[in-house]
């Protein structure tokens, strides 16, 4: 490895804009004449809208247009659109219910907008959409999952019957019976995954610009996937055709799974400025976000899982409701099906696993893919049971784990999924290593001295990162193929340029990317730029969410470097009169093996763009792209312990110590990967401990602001201690597994598991707020 | 309407806006200093961090007009020339930032620290005190390191001065 | 925020006299840290802010005859970091240095947040177990009748909070028990042993009516200033404020307890 190579921690080269106030997001864009946009949103969760009177906001100051849904209808804007079909068990298709960009005669969630106005300012925008008058005739509210598939329920969509969109299974119904016939034992457990926000700081923005001269298109937006937004706003919303529409999205302050959505508003805008001639941003306030970014989680289980007399698992059955929100957001079919049910044998030999899924309709903002998306669900359902098993058994929670773990790899579950490679007896056990496990009755009895109530959780998570392949998504109901995009662009001078579908917002592509060039030609980091997030200059791609940068957009990358590689090898072998097999590329020079003929990099470059001496019908040049689409998914994996000290009079957890050992596979940069472990484990954490999103029985979003979100804050956290370990994936070139989600998937059960140990009651729901922990301690005492 | 003058980053300023302008969307819209950011409508996530006479201040929670008169500095006018800050070198240094949106805030609110704090700052005072700064994407660690790293190489000890 | 008219007085007669030419639609800001979100939210909207900031008369802290006076216009910074609270008044100190963050502490001024009377305000807790005194342009005002209920004062139209003052408690606690979303107090306790013996137990964040004295623990600190005075002692969660935060009868649990740490932090 060179110093700037795979491996190495590299400073990242995209930090000097955003330390010195330079980076460009997109509410820092503006263009001459744009004006400002404010929504008009819905106050109510679900009600008939019986008219709209915007007449005092036209007479407002700075006033220039109010738009609503009529007028979207009559321009043919299409409704906001699922990208992945899945099918009942009995065999019918999901029941989608219409969700148009602006309202059309019923809202039916808290902040569902219903109109836009468009004036000179930022300000007068929004005084004048307080002064669009909205008459309704409220509707019943439901807003809970299970109750809203109740008789007597509130009925959202005329299309799902008691509002189920889909009733789902994976899995073989009558071995899981079979396993549940005669074991040795059954645990049983109800399990709720808290919705969450997710809360990049950067809230949603759009600037949409219609140029009438060029009769052309353009759309800054806070987007993961730029391109994908590109081809639903053109083939789907009919907003714009897609060779006429470019889509930026420049620096993206976070996303976390809320920015891969095509939202209402970044269509509305860019409608609303072909309509009006003028370009048209519109910035998300944090309350709209709260009451409009789509959720995450939300899911209400119930979980059996057989034993046998050794104690080894026969079977897991698992129930699920899953809250849909009010409409089907653009992944929000998928998260709760195959994302979630398919990771439900964990890191474990279960022969017989059967899910159902029923994912319900509620008068809440819709809910879709959040950090994890899916596997965090899993992992909570499996590593909670296997803990509560092991406590039940009078087993440790490593030996029970121990003994059921899947030691031989290839594996394939009884969920889809085929595992290729990992070692999680080993991740385990550097995890309680560094933990010091064997050392924590010695420190929980030092804690009960000082009143404190101290406890241990583990938690064994494995995940699947790069969904793939396209065929086999395709097969399941995928509307998109998954694969990415990569052009290597090679200078004359020798520096290369490399556009990726890929999009950072946050995770260091600058750095990384450029990494694996360096590795490959041995150039300075330096040397490399990389291109992403604006559709006029990236071919398409397919965007950043799932962990899938590194296994597939990398892959990509390194897939067009080894054409890039074949061709400066013919060149340099051409040059140096040598045999092509002969030539190596390193440290920024093209040798001939075992000689000291060389050529420096940038003569070749130099040399393919001259076209003087080529070899006999080459073509100039030296640029190449690949379409890489993956043969599996990737699966990280590894092991989490988490050490609490609880208050018994307050019922406060300190968490006192948090381990991560981590197998994502070879690792490009070891500093970005453990700031994306550090990371993940936040949010995890704040799921566990601090975040829920909390309607009232009326609809009304009671946690609308940080005052009444709980976001982790430095003080709410630990310094992690954090390792990998590594066995390459066998399915990607770079064997690269991902490393963007794990914290996040691993964290909630390590950290409940803590709790629960310390407190000696496992009837605990997250968030583990003072007032539950304190409440669960009495109920024990 | 009213109008603004104030110093910013060294340099005299004016603009006309209204009283109810707040000092982030002047810096933002009249300035085009950009590297002030908004994420929360509360107060609470510190992305619109600035000094004002030398003390952070929140710039969402502030008037235009408030700071007439004022000598404002923001994450803009830290460095000399092209020579970082020990501030925002840390940073970088130790990876105390993902997606730089929070990055600005933290950076101006920890200069703000160590000008009060010194050297002598630990890690119980840097977590107390951003407090009122959230990050969604780091975990706070290496943010809290980089603090500490820059406080050893910038402050020197005892260095309460007033606040 | 609705367009309103900003105003810069540099007097207290100059602040006095704009406010009530606003006929009542002006507001007095201070340091602005409680005023300004409200206004962003549009949940008020006075056609005039009248700026405090500029007025040096508020400013200033002092020790004189025995008492300690705080200036309006202090902001919490400035508490927190001067010598002379943190001679007289160490607890005090401490206390301004938990308000908010440092960006609000810099701003944010206990005259402002003494008028303002949010439940969930710290120096009211303070002052009134310390049997402070407010100050104002027209009148001294001990604080038991300065606080009248949530976010409700003594404060007349056109008066303004020009400092408070107070003899330093021989000794005194504070423990704030912070809303995990918010980080104001949702149980924030101050106890002082007064010059005279007796003590005050202050409690913010967690009554229904907002700030109070637990007359009953004062008693009971009184004939013995430890934590176990406390043990037989219970609040009714009638008299708690509940929210999805903590339920009233949490809050009654959570006010013992931060009573009795903050017994047991008790310093000059």
């Amino acid at each position: 490895m060179g110093v700037e190579g795979i491996g190495a921690k590299v400073l990242r080269k995209e930090d000097r804009r955003f330390i010195t106030g330079q980076g460009r997001y997109t509410d820092d864009m503006s263009v001459p004449g744009m004006k400002y946009a404010a929504f008009v949103r819905s106050p109510h969760a679900h009600a008939k809208i019986t008219s709209i009177d915007a007449s005092a906001a036209r007479e407002m100051p700075g006033f220039i247009e109010f738009l609503d849904g009529q007028q979207l209808k009559a321009d043919g804007i299409g409704n906001i659109i699922c990208g992945w079909a899945v099918t009942s068990k009995d065999g019918s298709p999901m029941k989608m219910g219409a969700y148009p960009a602006l309202a059309d005669g019923i809202v039916r969630y808290v902040g569902q907008p219903i109109g836009i106005v468009i004036a000179e300012t930022q300000a007068q925008a929004r005084d004048a959409a307080e002064g669009v008058m909205i008459e309704y005739e409220e509707l019943p509210v439901v807003v809970n999952g299970p109750d809203a598939m109740k008789a007597g329920a509130p009925q959202l969509h005329p299309e799902a019957e008691n509002n189920i969109c889909f009733d789902w299974e994976l899995g073989d119904a009558d071995a899981t019976a079979k396993a549940f016939e005669n074991p040795a034992k059954v645990i049983k457990l109800d399990i709720v995954n808290n919705r969450l926000s997710p809360n990049p700081i950067e809230p949603r923005a759009a600037l949409g610009h219609y140029n009438s001269a060029e009769d052309h298109y353009t759309c800054y937006t806070t987007s993961q996937n730029p391109h994908v937004a590109r081809l639903v706003m053109s083939a789907f919303y009919n907003v714009a055709p897609e060779h006429k529409l470019r889509v930026i999205a420049p620096d993206v302050g976070g996303g976390f799974g809320a920015k891969i959505y095509i939202y209402p508003e970044e269509i509305v805008c860019l409608w609303a400025s072909k309509r009006t001639h003028v370009p048209v941003k519109w910035t998300s306030d944090r309350t709209e976000a709260f009451l409009t970014d789509a959720h995450g989680r939300d899911h209400v289980s119930d979980v059996e899982m057989a034993l046998d007399a050794n104690n080894k698992i026969l079977g897991l059955r698992v129930n699920t409701v899953a809250n849909l929100g009010a409409y089907m957001s653009l992944f929000s079919s998928a998260t709760p099906t195959y994302l979630y049910a398919t990771l439900l044998s964990g890191q474990y030999n279960i022969p017989a696993i059967y899910a159902n899924v029923k994912g319900v309709y509620t008068n809440t903002a819709p809910v879709d893919a959040y950090r994890g998306a899916g596997r965090p669900e899993a992992t909570y359902v499996i590593e909670r049971t296997m803990e509560t098993a092991a406590r039940e058994l009078g087993m440790s929670p490593a030996e029970f784990r121990r003994i059921n773990f899947i030691r031989e790899f290839p594996h394939q579950t009884p969920v889809i999924m085929n595992y290729d490679t990992g070692d999680f007896e080993a991740t385990m056990e550097a995890a309680m290593k560094t933990a010091d496990v064997a050392g924590f009755e010695g420190r929980r009895q030092e804690a009960k001295s000082r009143g404190k109530l101290r406890g241990l959780g583990m938690s064994c998570y494995i995940e699947a990162c790069g969904i793939a392949p396209s065929k086999a998504v395709g097969s399941l109901g995928a509307g998109v193929g998954l694969w990415e995009s990569a052009e290597v662009r090679v200078n004359p001078v020798g520096t290369i340029e490399i556009l990726t579908g890929s999009h950072s917002h946050g995770q260091g592509h600058e750095t990384t990317f450029a990494q694996v060039v360096s590795q490959r030609f041995g150039v300075p980091v330096d040397n490399v730029q990389i291109v992403h997030g604006d559709t006029d200059k990236v071919q398409f791609g397919m965007g950043t969410y799932g962990s899938r940068s590194g296994a597939v957009g990398c892959s990509a990358i390194s897939k067009a470097l080894d054409k890039v590689e074949a061709k400066a090898k013919k060149i340099g072998a051409h040059l140096l009169e040598a045999d092509e097999g002969d030539i190596v590329i390193e440290n920024g020079e093209v040798k001939v093996a075992g000689t000291d003929k060389k050529l420096a990099w940038h003569e070749v470059c130099l040399g393919a763009y001259t076209g003087h001496n080529l070899p006999d019908g080459m073509e100039p040049g030296l640029k190449e792209g690949a379409f890489y689409d993956p043969q599996n998914f990737t699966f990280p994996a590894g092991c989490y312990i988490c050490e609490v000290e609880v208050d018994p009079d307050t019922g406060v957890t300190e968490i006192v110590q948090f381990v991560a050992a981590d197998d994502f596979g070879n690792i490009i940069n070891p500093m970005i990967v453990e700031g994306q472990v550090h990371g993940g484990l936040a949010q995890g954490i704040g799921q566990a401990l601090l975040e829920g999103v909390n309607y009232d029985e009326t609809g009304q979003l009671v946690t609308a602001s940080y005052m009444d979100y709980a976001m982790p804050r430095a003080w709410d956290l630990p310094m992690f201690k954090v390792e990998t370990l590594v066995t390459p994936c066998t399915t990607n070139p770079l064997g690269l597994k991902g490393c963007g989600e794990a914290g996040a998937i691993g964290s909630p059960p390590a950290v409940m598991n803590a709790i629960t140990d310390a407190i000696g009651n496992n009837d605990l729901t997250m968030p583990a707020t003072p007032e539950k922990v304190w409440n669960a301690i009495n109920a024990v005492n | 309407m009213s109008q603004v003058s104030m110093t910013v980053n060294g340099r005299k300023v004016s603009g006309e806006c209204e009283d109810r302008t707040l000092l982030v969307h002047f810096l933002r819209d009249n300035l085009h200093l950009t590297g002030t950011h908004v994420g929360c409508d509360t107060s609470q996530c510190g992305a619109c961090v600035v000094h004002l006479d030398g003390k952070a201040i929140k710039s969402c929670t502030m008037l235009a007009v408030q700071a007439s008169g004022s000598d404002v500095t923001t994450i803009e006018g830290i460095a000399n020339g092209q020579d970082l800050n020990p501030v925002q070198t840390a940073f970088k240094e130790h990876h105390g930032l993902q997606c730089g949106f929070c990055t600005p805030g933290m950076i101006m609110t920890i200069t703000d620290m160590i000008n009060r704090h010194g050297s002598d700052l630990d890690e119980e005072t840097v977590r107390e005190e951003l407090d009122g700064n959230i990050c969604r994407c780091t975990g706070y660690h290496n943010i809290v390191k980089a603090a500490l790293d820059a406080a050893s190489k910038m402050g020197t000890p005892q260095q309460v001065a007033a606040e | 925020m609705y367009e309103t008219s900003y105003q810069r007085p540099t007097s207290i007669d100059e602040a006095v006299k704009l406010l009530g030419d606003s006929d009542g639609e002006g507001k007095l800001m201070s340091g602005g840290m409680t005023l300004i979100p409200t206004m962003k939210a549009r949940l008020a909207m006075p056609t005039s802010l009248i700026d405090l900031r500029h007025v040096a008369e508020l400013k200033g802290i002092s020790f004189e005859n025995g008492r300690l006076k705080i200036g309006g216009g202090t902001t919490h910074a400035e508490i927190k970091a001067d010598a002379t609270v943190k001679q007289h008044a160490p607890t005090l100190s401490y206390l301004a240095g938990l308000i908010g963050d440092p960006a609000v502490r810099h701003m944010g001024t206990i005259g402002g947040s003494v008028a303002n009377h949010d439940p969930a305000a710290d120096y009211p807790a303070a002052l009134l177990a310390m049997g402070a005194t407010i100050h104002t342009n027209t009148r001294e005002v001990v604080a038991d009748d300065f606080f009248t209920g949530m976010f409700e004062t003594a404060l007349e139209e056109n008066e303004i909070v020009t400092a408070v003052s107070f003899e330093p408690p021989q000794a005194a606690g504070w423990e704030k028990f912070r809303n995990p979303a918010s980080r104001y107090a949702m149980a924030g306790v101050f106890v002082a042993k007064r010059a005279d013996g007796s003590v005050g137990v202050g409690v913010t964040g967690a009554g229904n009516a907002g700030v109070f004295r637990w007359k009953e623990a004062e008693s009971a600190l009184g004939s013995n200033f430890d934590g176990s005075a406390l043990d037989g002692l219970s609040l009714s969660a009638n008299d708690m404020m509940g929210d999805m935060h903590g339920s009233a009868g949490y809050r009654a649990n959570l006010v013992k307890v931060v009573t009795k740490r903050a017994v047991a932090s008790a310093k000059r």
